[in-house]
């Protein structure tokens, strides 16, 4: 009974069920396959993959050195352009990135599975402790790195490469930021973030404060005055609230607090989901919080997106993954009304949507969507607070080419900046790119 | 439907498949599987004198290189003549020819290099009523340092002398079996027929180290720390074998000798490779032995549907018509000029013509136009090497183009001519020059 509970509910599944739903999507590759894998690379010249790849990873060469035998070789050829492979393995749309890149798509429509065998490299290099890098002695610099995710992270890690002492900041409890918090529980299993931050963390010379949150226990200015220089990779810490009548009642849940809670908990059998949700948004949040109520054992999963399938964020991939785990996408739905007894909600109403002129206009009729949960995933946002008189444009922190802000001394990357792609691997590329510039300003 | 039956020095069989002397066909269980599955003959694993027989080691007997996804390229094997009392093989080759009177079955032999030995062993092989017999002067590896296999093809005296014995004392056809492990293969073959043999195999196996254990130091395959060379076969070898073969068969003093072709023949295709080349019919050993018997299905259909396609009813209709293409370097037509053409709708865009082109050749082929990805060739630097169409992953989407007369080569600059001109008369040569003279 309790897999048909109405309303809010935990333990909808059994426990095998559970195990099974949030097992890894992509197992790793055995040698074997792995061998067979990269025995299909060609070697391009000047490799469409690598230039696919927001953090010009090798492709060719990696793959090369996994087919002759020499995994942990592929490794820091791929942590030499991102430390952060072994997490962009995982998560990276290799599907709109590399590997819609490759070349094997033309020929046979089926491309290397570069995704699959980086994560074969990386995971080998970091099962075996294997670390690549060497801290110099300390050059008595020191920087102040905001935010312990994707771009914070490998700020540190190639400022403390050179020779600086970093301190990073972050307001939660475990490194990692979106990372940690944010991916979907079934492409990040194994605890991989935290180790992986470890592994980040233990070339040495970074020092982290965690329960430090910009604007709330320091500002800006504090930072300069104690750093020599200061890197912002702060992410978007709002999200944009659903802006029509009722959304207090009971049941209106922000998707990305709905994925933290999921990825934190000890035992996803405890966590609570409706038996029937709708998901608000069309971009990766929506899927992986849509995904994971159906996982969660939500009997009905119905994604709302207010304009057509060519204009979601989600990749065609993330949405037949999303169809094959039984969510049902439909497009062009606005919400208009929570629908709620006794502070609990009941369903809430569309409005049906369309572009007139290029504008998305209500058509005036209405559905209703019976349900008793709602994960809103519309948007996240910067979170201004403490950053004093940085320019910002629409939304985010303005950087130029080198990650420099409108402030002297403090650059910005990630999703908090301008230039983003809003993915793990461009806010790696950003941080460590930001990194090299203040290298080369420090020196 | 093309009929494929084959007859080689009067040895008549249902195709042109045979497997060659070597572990597959070393007892009767191994042959009638063999014969079951199609195979039109078979050379019975060499025999060795009456006697105590050889032994072999009680390690790994094969090695291996491996191309993509283990598709086996070349095996090396260090294993000996039949391990098997001579009386039991001569039974068995009896019993397995009376069973299966229309498959060839042909008994090789490797005794000492000494006349007694041989004529000892031919009657009790005749007595077998096996279709023939194959000297066994190939094996490089053991036998070689007791004075057998290899050790006597690499001597053209020795390979005469033991020929000449064989067709003194048997009324069977003498196949000769010649080791490419020599600089001109072309001097045991006269050898071998000037000694009267009625045919030549070849080639038996190279010598080979098929690898080194970088953990252990040694070489492999290794019994118990150490290594010896081995017989190189497999695919891999199928381009050495093939100029060997066509060697001998345009060479003026062995032209017209009949050829057991063996090295490398692992599909249809190949097979009528070395027909062409001359071969008379052709032996196979490591595709068998990598894919089981049921290999010679792909190759008796795949060589009747060829032939069908092109019109040969018999294998004598298209045998040797490669052997006259066969020339001197000096002969080739320096008018002849080619230029690789890139089919665009074929590139896939990886630039491996690119990269081998401008790093290892002749600079002739673009990466980039207008600032857009794309491989295209420069006529003003193509020679036509081939280089490109090497690397290409994709089948014919790189071809050769042949100039017509008339047309500019934009290298030289010079018209293309219809006149075949060669080495021999051109003017850089100064043999050429004093010919002239």
């Amino acid at each position: 009974m309790g897999r048909l509970e109405p309303g809010i509910h935990a333990g909808r599944l059994s426990p095998a069920e559970y195990e099974k739903n949030f097992s890894e999507l992509h197992p790793v590759f055995s040698d074997h396959e792995a061998l067979v894998a990269s025995d299909r690379c060609y070697f391009c010249y000047d490799a469409p993959c690598m230039t696919a790849c927001p953090t010009s990873i090798d492709v060719p060469l990696f793959i090369r050195q996994i087919s002759t035998g020499n995994a942990i070789g592929a490794a820091k050829t791929i942590f030499d352009q991102n430390i952060m492979g072994g997490m962009c393995a995982r998560v990276c749309p290799t599907e709109t990135l590399c590997e819609q890149a490759c070349v094997r798509n033309t020929a046979e429509e089926r491309p290397v599975e570069i995704g699959r065998l980086q994560r074969y490299a990386t995971d080998k290099a970091m099962g075996a402790g294997k670390q690549f890098y060497t801290r110099p002695a300390s050059n008595g610099k020191s920087v102040g790195v905001v935010g312990a995710g994707p771009a914070g992270l490998a700020a540190a890690h190639r400022l403390a490469m050179h020779g600086f002492n970093v301190m990073v900041y972050d307001h939660r409890e475990k490194a990692g930021g979106l990372n940690e918090y944010g991916i979907a529980t079934y492409k990040a299993t194994d605890d991989i973030a935290q180790k992986e931050a470890d592994y980040i963390l233990s070339v040495g010379g970074i020092d982290v404060l965690d329960g430090e949150m910009l604007g709330r226990d320091f500002t800006l200015a504090d930072l300069k005055a104690k750093h020599d220089a200061v890197f912002l990779g702060i992410g978007l810490g709002g999200v944009n609230a659903l802006t029509v009548e009722g959304t207090h009642e009971f049941g209106v849940v922000d998707a990305v607090e709905f994925i933290a809670n999921l990825r934190q908990a000890e035992t996803k059998s405890d966590v609570p989901v409706g038996r029937r949700v709708v998901v608000i948004g069309g971009g990766m949040t929506a899927v992986d919080a849509a995904v994971q109520a159906k996982l969660l054992g939500a009997e009905e999963v119905t994604m709302c997106y207010r304009r057509g399938q060519e204009h979601m964020n989600a990749s065609l991939y993330e949405q037949e993954l999303a169809a094959s785990k039984g969510v049902l996408i439909r497009h062009w739905l606005a919400p208009k009304a929570v629908l709620s007894h006794s502070g609990h909600v009941t369903g809430i109403t569309m409005a049906y949507t369309h572009l007139e002129n290029g504008l998305l206009k209500e058509t005036g009729h209405t559905v209703d969507i019976a349900c008793d949960q709602i994960l809103t995933a519309i948007g996240q946002t910067l979170d201004i607070a403490g950053l004093d008189t940085i320019r910002i444009e629409k939304g985010k922190i303005v950087i130029d080419e080198e990650g420099r802000t409108s402030v002297a001394g403090v650059w910005a990357g990630g999703d908090c900046a301008t230039g983003g792609e809003d993915l793990t691997v461009s806010a790696v590329a950003m941080g460590r790119d930001a990194a090299m510039s203040i290298i080369k300003a420090l020196a | 439907m093309a009929d494929i039956r084959n007859n080689f020095v009067g040895i008549k069989s249902p195709n042109p498949f045979w497997l060659a002397s070597a572990p597959p066909t070393d007892k009767a269980y191994n042959v009638e599987r063999a014969y079951a599955a199609g195979w039109g003959g078979v050379v019975w694993k060499t025999l060795g004198e009456e006697g105590p027989p050889v032994v072999n080691v009680n390690g790994p007997r094969y090695g291996a290189i491996w191309g993509a996804d283990r598709r086996l390229l070349g095996l090396n094997n260090i294993e000996l003549i039949t391990d098997r009392p001579l009386q039991v093989n001569l039974q068995e080759m009896k019993a397995v020819k009376k069973k299966w009177r229309d498959r060839a079955l042909i008994a090789s032999i490797m005794v000492p290099c000494e006349e007694e030995a041989w004529k000892a062993i031919l009657p009790l092989v005749e007595e077998t009523e096996a279709d023939g017999i194959e000297l066994n002067f190939g094996c490089p590896h053991g036998m070689s340092e007791r004075g057998m296999g290899a050790a006597v093809g690499q001597v053209p005296e020795y390979v005469e002398m033991v020929v000449r014995w064989c067709k003194q004392y048997t009324r069977m056809p003498v196949i000769t079996k010649l080791t490419p492990n020599v600089t001109d293969v072309r001097r045991p073959a006269r050898a071998a027929k000037n000694g009267g043999t009625d045919a030549v195999s070849l080639i038996n196996t190279i010598n080979s180290i098929t690898g080194v254990d970088l953990d252990t130091c040694s070489p492999t395959p290794s019994i118990d720390g150490k290594g010896t060379h081995g017989g190189y076969c497999g695919p891999a070898v199928k381009p050495i074998a093939l100029n060997m073969v066509a060697e001998i068969a345009r060479d003026s003093e062995t032209y017209g000798l009949p050829i057991s072709g063996i090295g490398g023949v692992t599909t249809w295709r190949d097979a009528a490779e070395f027909l062409m080349l001359g071969a008379g019919n052709v032996q196979v050993c490591t595709a068998a032995m990598t894919y089981g018997f049921k290999i010679v299905q792909e190759m008796i259909t795949g060589l009747e549907a060829w032939m069908d396609e092109k019109g040969y009813a018999t294998l004598d209709d298209f045998r040797g018509k490669a052997v006259p293409n066969v020339t001197d370097w000096q002969y080739l037509n320096l008018n002849y000029i080619a230029k690789a053409h890139i089919d665009q709708d074929a590139c896939i865009k990886c630039g491996r013509c690119h990269i081998a082109c401008e790093d290892t050749s002749h600079q002739a082929i673009t990466n980039m136009v207008n600032g857009v990805r794309h491989f295209e060739v420069i006529e003003e630097e193509c020679v036509a090497c081939n280089l490109c169409i090497d690397v290409c992953p994709v089948e014919s989407c790189i071809t050769m183009v042949e100039k017509q007369p008339g047309e500019i080569d934009k290298r030289t600059g010079k018209v293309v001519s219809a006149e075949y001109a060669n080495w021999t008369t051109h003017p850089n040569n100064p043999m050429a020059k004093v010919a002239a003279e």
